[in-house]
């Protein structure tokens, strides 16, 4: 412990457990694993706030979101540059979402953001067909993929614009009974 | 037009920066140390006269240039001093917060760079204007800061709009970085002057009147809030970041004032503990999951064969469950303390095996029927000895028996209602199948799966479960000829109805062929006869179900309702059965009670001819001893019924097995391997691989549990058996679906059904608990086995412990509570309550009923709404263009291409720059005016978003777009 203690200070500690729900311990060990990505990349020393990025290819490449199918569209939602670069802030934030902790609104609200492919506030037919397709891996015929997206927005959207917008999504994620148990990541 | 010129005088800070340099330094700090001045009340005069200073400061400089270039640059200076100062103060206020920093200075560049574009364009008038509009701010401060009372409302508003803001900020995420760090500098701005507000506080709060200390305690409390919910907000880490800091610096800061520190360790416990609390929950929750078994090889099969066949494993694994809480019951309270603390084997006749039967007793072939040395053990009710208190421990074994009995039917009773009633709550809240394709989309990805494995499985279910809904989608519109529907149902329920009238023929004819065998004697008979009723059972068992499903083919149900007929049939099929088997059985005890009854005249007359053998021949001789193996014995029906329900169970459990191993692993592999060398193509073709059969299975395991049920009492080494059979069949069965099983062609999701296994479940607990109950009551025990032996009635036990066990005034309470006269008002009042709670229930589901339908109705009501409003807008909207087309005819020839000017503009201001400092000048040619709305609209606009509550302590000073618009056409018609 002594070691570490050196990484943050004590106040820096604090403030990221206020900031996230995870407590001492874990920040810590999400500093191990972010560093562990990118030994050569990444300073022992998180005192005086480097400027590190880490790439998208070492990100998406941890064990957790290697299977997702949704692992771009995730780091790029939690990374500072939209791009999947993330700093140490931005993981320590992606994982704070995506931990068991998180209340349902704000895990809803990012959900609705990795879903919006296309970063228009709106999650449109094309969003939707991007989401089943990497759901289901394109084993789904054109035919049955639009039939799918059309009930989706049949189904959800309330103000019958074609589309689903941040409201409607969350009306009808709050309902789902198994949205917050899949929704998080152990890590 | 404050915010304008406010956002203009900080635009030119920058500027006068690059050219002052120290000398502004100087300034600011005079300024500074003015402001710090302006805060006391009586400090006017002497603010004027630094005014005046200034003033004569500036002049001096003033006339390095020339005279408009003097003026313009007065005003930029002083402006400038002022923004620097509040800058610096922020600066001051946020030390060692290295993450802002840089935001700051480089939004500070931003807009450098865009002060440049504008710089040009303005003008010497609207210079003057902007300097009166901030002298006036000025005086509105001054005023704002004289009367202590509005102070304290500016505080709370201020804060009030930070948070607000940042709540607002949540949805305009999305807006461009500048906009964001501007109004992040607001805010901190806003926060700056609260803090020299409050510093002032401190050092009088004698001033303080309640009021203030009220609204001051306010916005602790929100701060407060804010800090606790600050990592439920949406932002990114950097911010959260700032806003803790500068909420924590507030609270501090207010805290101390107020007094309310002091419980701040008691706070700090408070909330490590509830910290500790939630992680130990969560710590728990995972313990609780990760013991549940066999839950990787459910999702395996979940996610190759969908829900429905996972349905069964989840099932029989409940089933586990229970029959392990039986189990522990029987063996911890009845097996364990009768072999530990009971009389040893071999000690009384009914521990011991008869002599006749000793010599094949440790046969296999007897021991695998349950005879000999098995039947005289724990495993079975006769063996057990009627001594009221076993042990050093006093173990009341006869007491301890009855109530395991009962305890175990009185706990299935109770798991298999609460998980229906669960089932039924989960279905009600769960029907809502509203966003049923939604909820797949969104929520089926399990974001928790890191193996490769799994995920191509989890990608494999979620598409099964598309096709699933999508084909059910298709099946509720379906429509077909509806009389040939009907015509073929009804065939089907005849052919079935003669199928169940068969197999309750067959039982019947061979339950009376096996009487008839069994009063010739057993021993004349092959092993097919003897065992003739258990196989058939088996195998009607077996084969039933198959006609049923080619039979349900005809009908052409969707396939959920298909299945539950399925289920129906089967379950009379089973039902009848076991009754049949039941009524034989009845007869079989019948046959027994008069054997008995027999054997007991014929003991008495044998221990009476020993007792006069003993007696004539030495009176003073020790008595002889007999070996219980040579005592004359009843012949214990309770043990033969016991017997007959493990026999029962065993060769179902052999029958499961053996189709299980020929059915489908020989046919997969006949399939597979003969494939290559047939003319047809196995696999595609007839007998193809085989689908687990859903249905069957459950309704198996059911009336499995309905057997252990019945005869749980009479063989306490049911429930063990079960379990072992149980947990073999996980395995068996797991590793068969898994191998030699195709996911089915037509895959349903097996949760609506969930609720019917449990009614058929509780169908055949009652119906199986009817007969054990039966035999219980009415019929007596064996006078010589079993511990309720010499007793009239099992029952029995209770009284006796009442009376000898309790003080007298509880079984004197029982007895005047089993008084009918008690019993029967008791009865009628349980009556009356379930009437009332049912008909409450019925109402309350009208209800329900209704609510869901106005629910639905108002949402289409607003969809309509909505629809209507966005026509309505549509067509202001065109109105508008419509009104205002010749004015922007008009402007379009102003500002042709936005794009190029803006290019051009960059240019221009580049130049100009360059042109100032060389120079100092600042000419900003007339003829660029027509430019300035498309240029300078932007700007304001953004900063309008950033800060739209802060304006609103300075009273007096319009910020509606009206008043820019105002301005700009002002400068437009320059």
């Amino acid at each position: 412990m002594g070691n570490k203690q050196t990484i943050f200070t004590a106040q820096q500690l604090d403030s990221y457990q206020d900031c996230t729900y995870f407590t001492r311990k874990e920040i810590l060990r999400l500093f191990d694993r972010y560093r562990d990505l990118a030994p050569q990349l990444v300073p022992l020393d998180y005192t005086c706030q480097p400027d590190v990025k880490l790439p998208y290819e070492l990100i998406g490449s941890m064990p957790e979101l290697k299977d997702n199918p949704f692992r771009q569209r995730i780091a790029e939602v939690f990374s500072d540059d939209g791009e999947g670069n993330m700093t140490l802030d931005d993981f320590l934030d992606m994982f704070s979402v995506l931990s068991e902790m998180a209340p349902r609104d704000l895990k809803a609200y990012y959900a609705f953001k990795i879903y919006d492919f296309n970063n228009d506030d709106f999650l449109c037919k094309s969003d939707l067909e991007k989401t089943l397709n990497k759901l289901t891996r394109n084993e789904l015929t054109e035919d049955e993929v639009r039939m799918v997206c059309e009930k989706v927005i049949d189904e959800s959207d309330l103000d019958n614009d074609g589309r689903l917008s941040l409201e409607d999504f969350q009306t009808m994620i709050v309902r789902a009974p198994d949205f917050l148990s899949t929704f998080h990541i152990r890590i | 037009m404050t915010r304008d010129s406010l956002i203009t005088s900080e635009n030119d800070v920058d500027i006068g920066l690059e050219f002052e340099g120290l000398e502004d330094e100087v300034d600011t700090f005079q300024e500074e140390h003015e402001r710090e001045r302006h805060r006391g009340k009586r400090r006017d005069g002497e603010r004027a006269k630094k005014k005046k200073r200034g003033n004569g400061e500036r002049r001096k400089r003033a006339s390095n240039a020339g005279q408009e270039e003097e003026k313009l640059q007065a005003r930029r200076e002083k402006k400038g001093r002022r923004k620097r100062s509040s800058s610096d103060q922020q600066a001051e206020g946020r030390e060692g917060d290295e993450a802002e920093q840089p935001t700051t200075k480089s939004s500070k560049a931003a807009k450098t760079r865009k002060n440049v574009k504008n710089e040009k364009t303005r003008k010497v008038e609207k210079e003057e204007k902007e300097d009166e509009a901030d002298d006036e701010e000025r005086n509105a401060k001054r005023k704002k800061k004289h009367g202590s009372n509005n102070k304290e409302e500016n505080v709370e508003d201020g804060n009030k709009h930070t948070v607000k803001e940042k709540a607002g900020e949540v949805k305009k995420k999305k807006h461009k970085k500048v906009v964001e760090t501007s109004s992040e500098k607001e805010t901190s701005e806003e926060e700056d002057s609260e803090e020299e507000d409050s510093e002032e506080k401190e050092v009088r709060p004698e001033t303080l009147t309640p009021e203030e200390l009220e609204t001051l305690k306010e916005a602790v409390d929100e701060r407060k809030k804010l800090i606790q919910g600050l990592r439920g907000k949406p932002w990114a880490m950097k911010k959260k970041l700032v806003t803790l800091r500068e909420s924590q610096e507030f609270v501090e800061k207010y805290e101390g004032a107020l007094g309310k520190g002091k419980g701040r360790k008691l706070y700090a416990y408070k909330v490590m503990m509830t910290k500790k609390w939630m992680k130990f929950k969560r710590d728990f929750e995972n313990f609780k999951t990760a013991c549940i078994p066999w839950e990787m090889k459910i999702k395996e099969i979940e996610s190759h064969f969908g829900s429905s066949v996972a349905s069964y494993f989840i099932f029989l694994r409940w089933m586990y469950g229970i029959n392990m809480i039986l189990f522990c019951l029987t063996f911890g309270l009845v097996m364990v303390p009768e072999a530990l603390m009971g009389r040893p084997y071999g000690t009384i006749p009914r521990k011991t095996v008869p002599r006749a039967e000793a010599p094949s007793a440790m046969d296999f072939a007897v021991l695998w029927d349950f005879g000999g040395y098995a039947q005289y053990s724990v495993l079975f009710y006769g063996y057990y000895n009627n001594q009221r208190a076993i042990g050093w421990l006093k173990f009341r074994m006869p007491l301890s028996y009855f109530l395991v009995g009962v305890g175990t039917v009185a706990y299935s009773y109770m798991v298999v209602i609460r998980t229906m009633a669960r089932n039924a709550n989960e279905s009600g809240v769960g029907d809502d199948n509203s966003f049923n394709f939604s909820w797949k989309m969104f929520t089926s990805w399990d974001y928790l799966i890191g193996n490769p494995e799994t995920a191509d499985n989890k990608f494999a279910s979620i598409t099964t479960i598309f096709k699933e809904a999508i084909l059910e989608e298709q099946e509720s519109r379906k429509d077909d000829n509806i009389h040939l529907t009907r015509f073929l149902r009804v065939l089907a329920n005849f052919l079935v109805l003669c199928c169940l009238a068969g197999s309750g023929y067959l039982i019947y004819f061979v339950v009376r062929r096996s009487q008839k065998f069994a009063l010739d004697g057993l021993e004349n008979h092959t092993w097919w006869e003897r065992n003739e009723v258990n196989m058939v059972m088996s195998l009607l068992g077996m084969f039933c179900p198959m006609l049923f499903d080619v039979i349900s083919a005809l009908e052409n149900y969707h396939p959920r309702v298909a299945l539950q007929w399925q289920l129906g049939r089967i379950f009379a099929l089973f039902l009848g059965n076991l009754y049949t088997f039941i009524i034989a059985l009845m007869d079989e005890i019948n046959l027994k009670r008069e054997e008995e009854k027999i054997v007991k005249f014929n003991i008495t007359t044998w221990e009476a001819s020993l007792y006069n053998i003993s007696a004539s021949e030495n009176s003073t001789a020790p008595p002889v001893t007999i070996q219980p193996a040579d005592v004359p014995r009843g012949p214990c029906w309770e043990t033969m019924v016991g017997q007959e329900f493990v026999r029962l169970m065993i060769s179902d459990t052999m029958t499961t097995y053996i189709t299980l191993l020929i059915g489908d692993f020989l046919r997969a592999v006949l399939v597979r391997f003969l494939n290559y060398c047939w003319c047809w193509d196995l696999e595609a073709g007839f007998p193809s691989y085989s689908e687990f059969d859903v249905s069957g299975n459950v309704l198996g395991l059911i009336f499995n549990q309905g057997m252990i049920w019945m005869g749980a009492f009479y063989a306490p080494c049911l429930p063990a058996l079960n379990l072992l059979r149980l947990h073999v069949s996980m395995y068996l069965q797991c590793w068969a679906v898994m191998c030699c099983n195709v996911p089915q062609e037509r895959v349903f999701k097996a949760s609506g059904s969930n609720n019917f296994y449990m009614a058929m479940l509780l169908v055949i607990l009652f119906l199986s608990t009817l007969p054990a109950i039966y035999t219980i009551v009415t019929i007596p025990p064996s006078f010589d086995c079993g511990p309720f032996s010499g007793k009239k009635h099992m029952f029995d036990v209770i009284q006796e412990t009442l009376e000898s066990d309790f003080p007298a005034w509880i079984s004197k309470v029982f007895s005047s509570a089993s008084n009918p006269g008690l019993v029967l008002p008791f009865i009628l009042l349980m009556v009356l309550a379930i009437y009332y709670l049912q008909s409450t229930s019925k109402s309350y589901k009208e209800a329900n009923v209704d609510l869901k339908k106005k629910l639905q109705t108002q949402n289409e009501e607003n969809k309509k709404k909505n629809k209507l409003a966005a026509l309505k807008a549509q067509m202001d909207l065109e109105e508008a263009r419509k009104a205002t087309s010749p004015s922007a005819e008009h402007q379009k020839n102003n500002n042709a291409s936005p794009d190029q000017e803006a290019d051009e503009e960059e240019d221009r201001g580049r130049g100009q720059r360059m042109y100032h400092s060389q120079n100092g000048r600042s000419p900003p040619p007339p003829r660029h005016d027509g430019y300035l709305p498309a240029t300078r609209a932007p700007v304001p606009r953004n900063y309008h978003h950033g800060n739209q509550g802060s304006a609103g302590y300075l009273p007096g000073f319009p910020r509606e777009s009206e008043a820019r618009m105002h301005r700009v056409s002002s400068l437009q018609r320059h």
